[in-house]
């Protein structure tokens, strides 16, 4: 990106829907497809205007089947088109779980190399919007768990452009979860043309010294207010925006966290093998002598995603995050 | 108002041969005698690979093996109207009779069964897909790849193969949905051999037909006698014109019978007696091709002696080459994983290594 690109203020979704364009622009082989992708614009218009620009035979609207669109999508793919389908919601990730594990996750190392698999699943993810059952759930650590997968969590509207072009620019596959709680938070300046931001790379978003507090997506609001706050006491906290969970970007963190000493892992998956768990077994293993305190965990409790009415009660915020970093202090 | 008559269809059955090698000379498809012979011969290559295979595993030379004895003539009447060049095969892993015709290098047939990841793909160029383990779920991705040739005015067409088991499974319904919708150039073919390990037919699905399923998704659809290699052919033969045609997907459902275990790691006679499996070696596909090619003067004894002498050299040379490949490198378990390996692959490689040579000294 050169000094005189000009940009443009614009939110997640919207940075998500120019990436998609624009590349669909310059490869011919890539294709969208999804339930109501096309004259919807989808349920988040993250695709809106596409099949109006693309029409039909590149923006497909499917049928309501989440295996359907993956298992088909790994045939695309095979043929020679780089598909981008679109799971609805995380939540519903379940019937396609087959199709990603047993397959498209596979599919380059079952096949020796001749059938990489590029083809970038994009899926809204996480609560905070007051939806219904089974609209808000975080299901990132099975993913991160399946060897062949890269996934990528943006935390903000530079990120959702510059990564998405990254991904659909790769030749594996890519898990890409959107953070809908903060699709529409907040515009930044995202520039008018494409650029990458590099997978498997982590954000430091503040410099600190005291703790390090690592986050993703929609968390890293908390994860940095949390920071605002604890400056007022003179408390530093460095904030790293991990961005891709797989293959993770370990050189960052454990760079963070010789420095400072503390770690605090902030999502609002579940505790138990939560994506948390990983990050704190890599700080153990490779920064354990430069530890003041036990690494600390901030997340969803180990229970169901809650119903709207008591969702602000299960999702991390500042004021956990907070706590979280003065248990660490105060060890 | 009231009631409308809004759907009524039918599902047909074809069969030309009969137990006894006697044709409904009506119905005998315009054939030339070579592509007969051919049809055969495949059939004897398949019955000379798969007996070698189970004496294989019996000796420990190969891992556990999953037989296609007796789907023969659902394999080879296919394989004659695929064309190489243009065609893709999406098996699951009973599918080597028509992998092997289609010129998958047998020697890696039997290095898959091996436990040979290297066997999992042919190098040769050809459009055939790793075999697929879980039931059913490679259907769709015939009907993707479908769709694609489709989009791109491409003259092949995706043969998606799957068992009467697989047919429960909701990835089968997903994939003759999309294939409807986006008239995907594929073919699903279904290999109805009753029997889905020791799961029967009845137990399957309470339908009389899994052919007639087609009319669900406007997937046409028939329904043929899989023993029959006239009629597996004449049915392929419509099935691949109608998708050539643009006329999209099809649907073939191939009666036939697993003769064996499901692999050499089951014993079917926990589930089935010896009267059905009697029944069914009376019907066997090589048999009744071979006494309808003689009778009718197409093929003489001495013929089929030269074929017996072929298909055996040719497993004999697989099974050679099989045996001189060198023994697989276990430095490849992490290659092939991302386009660019991972800090952490890199290392857990390097301690494999470091392992290897530990041993070596």
């Amino acid at each position: 990106m050169t000094a005189a690109s000009k940009t443009q203020k614009m939110t997640l979704v919207q940075a998500v829907t120019q990436a998609l364009k624009q590349e669909m622009e310059r490869d011919e082989s890539i294709l969208v497809l999804g339930e109501d992708v096309g004259k919807d614009g989808g349920v988040f218009r993250a695709t809106d205007g596409l099949i109006d620009a693309f029409g039909e035979e590149r923006v497909m609207d499917t049928p309501l089947a989440e295996s359907g669109i993956i298992g088909v999508s790994v045939g695309l793919a095979v043929a020679g088109y780089r598909p981008v389908p679109e799971i609805q919601f995380m939540g519903f990730i379940y019937p396609a779980v087959n199709q990603i594990f047993a397959h498209v996750a596979r599919y380059r190392h079952r096949s020796r190399g001749q059938y990489p698999m590029p083809m970038v699943i994009r899926m809204p993810y996480g609560g905070g919007i007051h939806a219904p059952e089974h609209h808000s759930e975080s299901y990132e650590s099975m993913l991160a768990n399946t060897p062949g997968l890269t996934v990528v969590i943006p935390s903000t509207p530079y990120d959702a452009k510059g990564l998405l072009i990254s991904a659909l620019r790769s030749d594996d596959p890519v898990i890409f979860m959107e953070p809908k709680r903060i699709y529409r938070s907040f515009r930044e300046d995202v520039p008018e043309e494409p650029y990458t931001v590099p997978l498997s790379k982590a954000a430091v978003r503040r410099e600190g010294n005291d703790v390090t507090i690592i986050s993703y997506g929609s968390m890293m609001r908390p994860a940095l207010e949390a920071a605002d706050f604890l400056a007022r006491d003179n408390i530093s906290a460095e904030v790293i925006d991990v961005r891709t969970i797989a293959p993770v970007d370990v050189e960052t963190i454990v760079t963070s966290v010789e420095k400072t000493g503390r770690a605090v892992i902030v999502h609002e998956a579940p505790t138990r093998s939560g994506f948390g768990a990983e990050l704190s077994a890599l700080i153990n293993e490779r920064a354990l002598l430069h530890l003041l305190a036990p690494v600390q965990r901030v997340t969803g409790f180990d229970t169901v995603f809650p119903f709207a009415m008591m969702e602000a009660h299960y999702l991390p915020n500042r004021q956990r995050v907070v706590a979280a970093v003065q248990t660490a202090l105060e060890f | 108002m009231g009631y409308k008559k809004l759907f009524r269809g039918e599902t047909v059955r074809l069969e030309i041969l009969n137990k006894d090698g006697k044709a409904d000379k009506k119905s005998l498809p315009d054939i030339s005698q070579d592509t007969m012979i051919q049809m055969y011969r495949y059939m004897r290559q398949m019955r000379a690979f798969d007996e070698k295979a189970l004496n294989l595993q019996r000796q420990g030379r190969i891992g556990t093996y999953g037989s296609l004895r007796g789907q023969e003539a659902a394999q080879a009447g296919l394989a004659v109207n695929l064309n190489e060049k243009d065609d893709w095969l999406v098996p699951s892993f009973r599918e080597h009779g028509v992998m092997m015709s289609l010129g998958v290098p047998m020697h890696l047939i039997y290095a898959y069964w091996k436990g040979d990841e290297r066997g999992n793909i042919s190098d040769k160029g050809i459009k055939c897909l790793p075999p697929s383990v879980p039931v059913g779920s490679q259907l769709l991705h015939a009907t993707g790849i479908g769709m694609a040739m489709q989009k791109k005015g491409l003259p092949g067409v995706a043969v998606g193969f799957a068992g009467d088991g697989a047919t429960s499974e909701g990835d089968f319904h997903e994939a003759m949905n999309f294939a409807g919708v986006f008239k995907a150039r594929t073919l699903i073919y279904i290999q109805n051999n009753q029997w889905a390990i020791s799961v029967p037919l009845k137990k399957q699905t309470a339908a009389e037909s899994l052919a007639q399923r087609g009319w669900a998704y406007n997937v046409a659809s028939m329904q043929v006698d899989g023993n029959d290699v006239l009629a597996v052919y004449e049915a392929s033969r419509l099935a691949l014109e109608h998708i050539r045609n643009g006329n999209g997907p099809y649907m073939i459902e191939a009666v036939t019978f697993r003769m064996g275990d499901h692999t050499t790691a089951d014993d079917h006679s926990r589930y089935r007696t010896p009267d059905l499996i009697a029944y069914w070696e009376e019907r066997d596909p090589i048999m009744r091709m071979k006494t309808f090619l003689i009778n009718e003067k197409i093929m003489t004894q001495a013929d089929d002696d030269a074929i017996t002498n072929d298909v055996t050299k040719a497993v004999d040379s697989a099974v050679k080459e099989l045996e001189a490949m060198p023994a697989p490198d276990p430095m490849h378990i992490f290659e092939t994983m991302y386009a660019e390996k991972p800090w952490y692959l890199v290392e857990q490689q390097a301690m494999l290594r470091d392992e290897l040579n530990q041993e070596k000294r």
